[in-house]
């Protein structure tokens, strides 16, 4: 065993490469459930967004044109299950799950001829100078721009919750939808608004797995990160800067087991496989222990009687 | 004449299966309290509705000083100067009062301006209200003032208020009506919505009655009495309720000392509860929600076990007995929440008649269910209390409030307890219909049960009630014999004036 060969500025550098995903598909998932949105497709969009940019990406050389089209195929997967929870009143948890299932085989069906092939890559940003400081350089300045997205999707989204009117009455809405729908707010568009964004962070997410953290498309690719960042959510108490936190601890471990392995730890490799997850739910398991709870109307079928 | 600031000139509303409003026409004048009266159903909600622009009428027009007035959307109807307190507080918990206040504007200031100006408001009309309170934290009282200022600060020409005072002390009622006052000095219209005739007769300048949807008369109040209002809202003469004095009996329900933890972390600890109930007597326990009746019934119930010694039966000890076992042994009790906790909302009448009367009505047997005694059992319900529905094999949730309130005391009552405890159980309900179920109550204590009575409604209390206390942040005050109680005496019982002081008018 090796300890030695374990170096902190690559683990904390690649710990923000393994977190952005769940973190960007949780921070989507989080404006729908305070929205009073329930939707357990996040693992079925994120899978869609992964081959939707995926084979976007290799059609056109484009990563970017590939990222848009991942939260295109998450936000339309999206609408599906608007439509059935918003529209047709169906249950939200058994909707849901239904689309996860969707998801994985739509997914599998597009994916047809894409496997063993190498998307083009994301280049990483490169400063100059400040991108070969020692330590902070490779930290703060030599990633690829999805990682910068991410951390600056969670900081718009904590600002649009807490300062802006539009958040207010997102927040409202999911907290009594009777009485938003009674001051003259359109509960449902605001919600079928906010599955959309869940939808395409969910896209962007699965995206982010499939061109730069593996490369490569799999069937069945993301392998439970969906279900991770709906856990995220829960026992980040629905707060943004949580979830950030919540997605780099399960980052962190991920990557640090990982090189713990590699240096042959006298750990079994099932124990350490497990840590993240492990890890991190009982980190934020004792962090939700204070007040706050979750939206009141979430999951609540909105239905109006007037 | 001047003109009026809204004419209502035959508005025509029907749903499915019933006309909510039939032709109705009214006028309200600048700066008058207009009241509107109705039992439930009467369709004064839909009105008030229309008005505020969350149903459209069907036919017939408004007009908001002499102009055209049909409002598309509650926003439209808010731009034109017309605001609405719900009956039920249509507020966000989990936000701030600020928040709150700024959901119900069309074009909010920034919050630390908009704090200030409701601190400005709350100050002038006596209705203190710090804005950065989550409303999840404060009482009914409070509550109320959150739903008020945010309608004053739109500076509103018709303010409709849906029965307002159902969850105050009579102080905060006085409070109340300083505030409403002074709005009406001011030119404000209010449209004023209420069971409670005393507080029209006090407040109001002059009353539309509706009955079925249909304008059957209109009077002034001050110039009427309550029980004439009644009648012409039931369309009938009103049978009071009424029994024969006689001596109490053997002390029948006794609680020492009762002292248990709320189950939910909102909720009302009870602190040393002591009383007794004997046969024959109506027990009164007043107070305003929130001050540990939900809880006070579950320790009855059974629901939340306590020491065995704290509550007994006939001398026997059963704190620590489970609901069905006090059940069997002629301990009813029938919680204030209807859907949910009294009735299963989606089971049918049948099933929830034999969720809480399988053990005394003999609908089990060996462990299997007769289902045709069930049937029975409700049918019997459905036809001694008048519970308008289709069948027994309907559904819980789909009859009106006030029917399922019926159905699930009636439901006690005939299963011949011993012992009843009930919460709240005329809520929602129109008079005739409260009428029967407080004369069911009466009747019970004359056969020999005692009966605990929990009710915010004062008026009902000191109508059936020999002994009545009040609780209070999980205390219950003294008891006292009820004839000759004071409101004021019944008020300092309750527990004060929360804070308020008087408008400086």
């Amino acid at each position: 065993m090796d300890l030695s060969a374990i170096n902190p500025v690559l683990l904390i550098a690649s710990l923000m490469v393994a977190a952005t995903a769940v973190m960007i598909a949780a921070i989507g998932e989080l404006i729908v459930e305070r929205a009073g949105v329930l939707n357990l497709g996040v693992e079925g969009m994120m899978i869609t967004g992964a081959i939707c940019g995926f084979a976007a990406a290799v059609q056109t050389g484009s990563p970017t044109i590939g990222f848009v089209a991942a939260a295109l195929g998450g936000a339309a997967l999206s609408l599906l299950f608007a439509f059935l929870t918003q529209f047709a009143l169906a249950n939200q948890v058994a909707s849901g799950l239904a689309l996860t299932l969707f998801g994985l085989g739509l997914s599998a069906l597009l994916g047809q001829g894409y496997q063993g092939i190498k998307p083009p890559s994301t280049p990483r940003i490169d400063i100059p100078v400040l991108s070969d400081l020692p330590w902070v350089g490779r930290i703060l300045f030599g990633h690829d721009l999805m990682v910068y997205f991410g951390l600056a999707l969670v900081a718009a989204v904590w600002a649009f919750l807490k300062y802006t009117r539009a958040g207010l009455v997102l927040r409202a809405v999911g907290e009594n939808h009777d009485a938003a729908h009674a001051l003259g707010y359109k509960v449902i568009r605001i919600r079928v608004m906010a599955i959309a964004f869940g939808g395409a962070c969910a896209g962007l997410g699965g995206a982010y797995i499939s061109l730069i953290r593996v490369p490569q498309w799999t069937e069945g690719m993301t392998a439970g990160i969906g279900w991770i960042a709906l856990a995220l959510v829960v026992f980040a108490s629905w707060k943004p800067w949580r979830v950030l936190l919540g997605a780099y601890l399960f980052g962190g471990v991920t990557v640090l087991q990982l090189n713990l392995q590699a240096a042959g730890i006298a750990i079994p490799v099932e124990y350490l496989s497990m840590s993240p997850y492990i890890i991190t739910i009982v980190v934020l398991v004792i962090m939700s222990a204070d007040k706050s709870r979750a939206p009141a109307s979430l999951g609540r079928i909105f239905h109006a009687t007037h | 004449m001047t003109e009026p600031l809204l004419s209502i000139r035959g508005l025509t509303k029907a749903y499915p299966g019933v006309v909510a409003n039939d032709d109705v026409s009214f006028d309200i004048q600048p700066g008058e309290v207009h009241a509107l009266l109705g039992e439930n159903g009467a369709g004064k909600s839909t009105l008030v509705k229309m008005i505020y622009g969350l149903v459209k009428p069907d036919s017939g027009e408004m007009l908001l000083r002499g102009k055209a007035f049909a409002p598309s959307e509650p926003k439209a109807a808010r731009a034109s100067g017309v605001a609405m307190v719900f009956q039920h507080f249509s507020l966000f918990d989990a936000l701030s009062v600020a928040e709150n206040i700024a959901l119900g504007m069309a074009d909010p200031p920034a919050m630390r301006d908009l704090a200030e100006r409701i601190r400005a408001v709350s100050d002038q009309y006596g209705l203190p209200l710090d804005p950065w309170r989550i409303v999840g934290d404060l009482s009914a009282g409070e509550r109320q003032r959150v739903e008020i200022i945010r309608c004053l600060l739109q500076d509103p020409k018709l303010l409709i208020m849906d029965e307002p005072t159902s969850v105050l002390t009579p102080q905060e009622v006085q409070i109340l009506f300083e505030t409403l006052r002074k709005l009406k000095s001011e030119g404000t219209s209010i449209l004023y919505i209420s069971h409670k005739l005393e507080e029209i007769r006090a407040l109001c300048d002059e009353a539309t009655i509706l009955r079925l949807g249909k304008k059957v008369a209109t009077c002034t109040p001050r110039d009427t009495t309550a029980r004439e209002m009644a009648e012409l809202m039931v369309g009938a003469e009103l049978h009071v309720p009424s029994r024969e004095q006689k001596e109490p009996g053997a002390v029948r329900l006794a609680l020492k000392d009762l002292a248990v933890k709320s189950p939910s972390e909102f909720g009302t600890s009870l602190k040393g509860i002591t009383l007794e109930v004997r046969a024959g007597e109506v027990l009164g326990l007043a107070g305003v929600a929130g001050n540990g009746q939900d809880e006070l019934l579950g320790a009855l119930s059974g629901e939340i076990r306590s020491a065995n010694d704290m509550v007994s039966l006939d001398g026997k000890a059963i704190g620590a007995t489970g609901p069905r076992e006090r059940r069997r042994m002629g301990l009813l009790t029938a919680p204030e929440e209807r859907l949910g906790h009294a009735a299963a909302p989606d089971m049918s009448l049948t099933e929830n008649a034999a969720l809480t009367g399988a053990e005394r009505k003999g609908i089990v047997s060996g462990g299997f269910l007769n289902w045709g005694r069930a049937r029975g059992f409700a049918k019997e319900i459905i036809d001694r209390f008048d519970v308008r529905t289709p069948g027994t094999e309907n559904t819980a949730r789909s009859l009106s409030g006030g029917n399922l309130q019926k159905f699930v005391i009636g439901r006690e009552v005939m299963q011949a307890p011993e012992v009843v405890v009930v919460n709240q159980p005329t809520w929602g309900v129109d008079a005739s219909a409260a009428a029967v179920i407080r004369q069911a109550l009466l009747d019970l204590a004359t056969g020999g049960a005692a009966v605990i009575v929990i009710s915010q409604d004062l008026d009902e209390l000191m109508e059936i009630s020999d002994r009545f206390g009040a609780l209070n942040e999980g205390r219950l005050s003294e008891v006292r014999p009820a004839q000759g109680l004071t409101v004021d005496e019944i008020g300092m019982m309750m527990g004060g004036s929360h804070d308020m002081e008087v408008a400086d008018v």
